[in-house]
């Protein structure tokens, strides 16, 4: 198989099958959180495709270059964290003088993403298991796909909720986790699709 | 009351991280497959909150405020470690079932969340106390979520078999969308009782986890809306 069908699978793999939000409970914060409007949902699903992206790959740098060689993977979760709340800092800082029409779309959300458990998940997953450059380049875009696909929906989803007459006790949390769970229902009639 | 019991009570109760604050979502719908895994992940998480609070209570007057948010990472996440290692060393089974999500712990919303909200402006002991008591109280609720999911899903509690042979489990609920199901239930039980007692939510604040901001109250959220 050649690389850019390999790359197509892995991303449908890991963004549909293996959904980060819905199958592996990653990044469900603001999942729940910022899935109130569509517009802010692109937004959020657009930062975190770039962080993803950029910190699984200077991580697995980090990884095999610094950590490796000097015996010290036991520091992968200190040296990671800091690496992405690090590079959130200077990603924000780089629109803000840069591209301030993009900062003024995006902005908002970068602080939140250092606390997003997908962005630290797919860079120490990708280490634990031991995966080479495209792989985890794969990975981390397939994910990042999914999770923008998975708040897309959620959010539209939403936007529906707000004209239905909901049960009292069940407003705001429950009536979105419930949505959520059919959502991961249906998301589980991809598993019967296989790639490999 | 004194100052420790009325921490861990606040904790436990009062404002339980889970059912009442929110907090933690991820490892809270992601490990309670079974009763033994919430408990084992409560208890680590509740390790390194009573830590964390306690160090970050002490160092509270020398880390300056503009860096206080990368420093208490950098504790908190020196902390996950030491229980990492710890738990590889003499808990297997366990640590290869919570798999990711003990490093995780680092972005748990309640342990930047507590060092934020009260670990920064009390003394450690009282802070420990805190720790102590959130953990607790987070222990408790992923183990009854977990015992929940087990009793329905596979028809066991801690591994023991309990329902009756003729019992079919439903292995939904040990399944993703189980957990949604169980935490929706909860949380509409929680609503119900808020709505009975009239009383309102308690006081939130942004750490940059956002479901506890899911109301209107969410900063970002209104920064949005003015824009428009």
């Amino acid at each position: 198989m050649n690389y850019v069908t390999a790359f197509i699978l892995g991303i449908i793999n890991y963004a549909l099958i293996d959904n980060v939000v819905l199958c592996r409970f990653l990044g469900l914060c603001p999942f729940l959180g910022v899935s109130k409007k569509t517009s802010t949902a692109v937004g959020m699903g657009a930062s975190v495709i770039a962080v993803i992206t950029l910190s699984s790959a200077i991580t697995y740098f980090i990884n095999k270059y610094a950590l490796i060689p000097l015996n010290l993977v036991y520091m992968r979760t200190i040296a990671y964290i800091m690496i992405i709340a690090a590079l959130v800092q200077t990603v924000e800082i780089i629109l803000k003088r840069k591209m301030p029409s993009l900062y003024k779309a995006l902005g908002v959300y970068l602080p939140l993403i250092t606390t997003n458990c997908a962005v630290l998940g797919v860079a120490i997953d990708c280490s634990q298991k031991g995966f080479g450059f495209f792989d985890t380049m794969v990975f981390s875009v397939g994910t990042s796909v999914g999770f923008l696909v998975s708040i897309v929906i959620m959010a539209g989803i939403r936007e529906r909720i707000q004209y239905n007459k909901i049960p009292k006790a069940f407003k705001g949390m429950p009536i979105v986790l419930l949505a959520a769970g059919l959502m991961a229902i249906a998301f589980f009639g991809f598993k019967g699709v296989s790639f490999t | 009351m004194n100052k420790p019991l009325e921490r861990l009570y606040n904790g436990v109760i009062k404002e339980n991280p889970t059912f009442v604050l929110m907090l933690g979502m991820c490892p809270t719908l992601a490990v309670t497959t079974s009763a033994i895994n919430g408990l084992g992940m409560g208890l680590s998480t509740c390790a390194v909150l009573m830590m964390s609070n306690f160090i970050i209570s002490l160092l509270r007057k020398i880390i300056p405020d503009k860096v206080r948010m990368p420093a208490y990472i950098v504790i908190v996440a020196s902390l996950v470690t030491v229980v990492e290692l710890l738990m590889q060393a003499y808990v297997r089974s366990l640590y290869a079932s919570l798999g990711l999500f003990i490093p995780l712990i680092v972005v748990n919303c309640i342990i930047l969340g507590r060092a934020e909200a009260y670990a920064s402006k009390n003394p450690p002991l009282s802070s420990l106390f805190d720790g102590l008591g959130m953990g607790l109280g987070f222990t408790l609720a992923l183990t009854l979520i977990g015992s929940f999911r087990e009793i329905l899903g596979k028809g066991s509690i801690f591994g023991f078999n309990i329902m009756p042979s003729f019992y079919e489990p439903v292995s939904i609920m040990i399944m993703a969308p189980g957990a949604f199901f169980v935490l929706a239930a909860l949380a509409a039980v929680m609503n119900k009782i808020r709505q009975k007692k009239n009383k309102p939510t308690p006081e939130k604040f942004c750490n940059g986890c956002c479901t506890e901001c899911m109301d209107d109250t969410c900063s970002i959220g209104k920064k949005e809306e003015k824009e428009e």
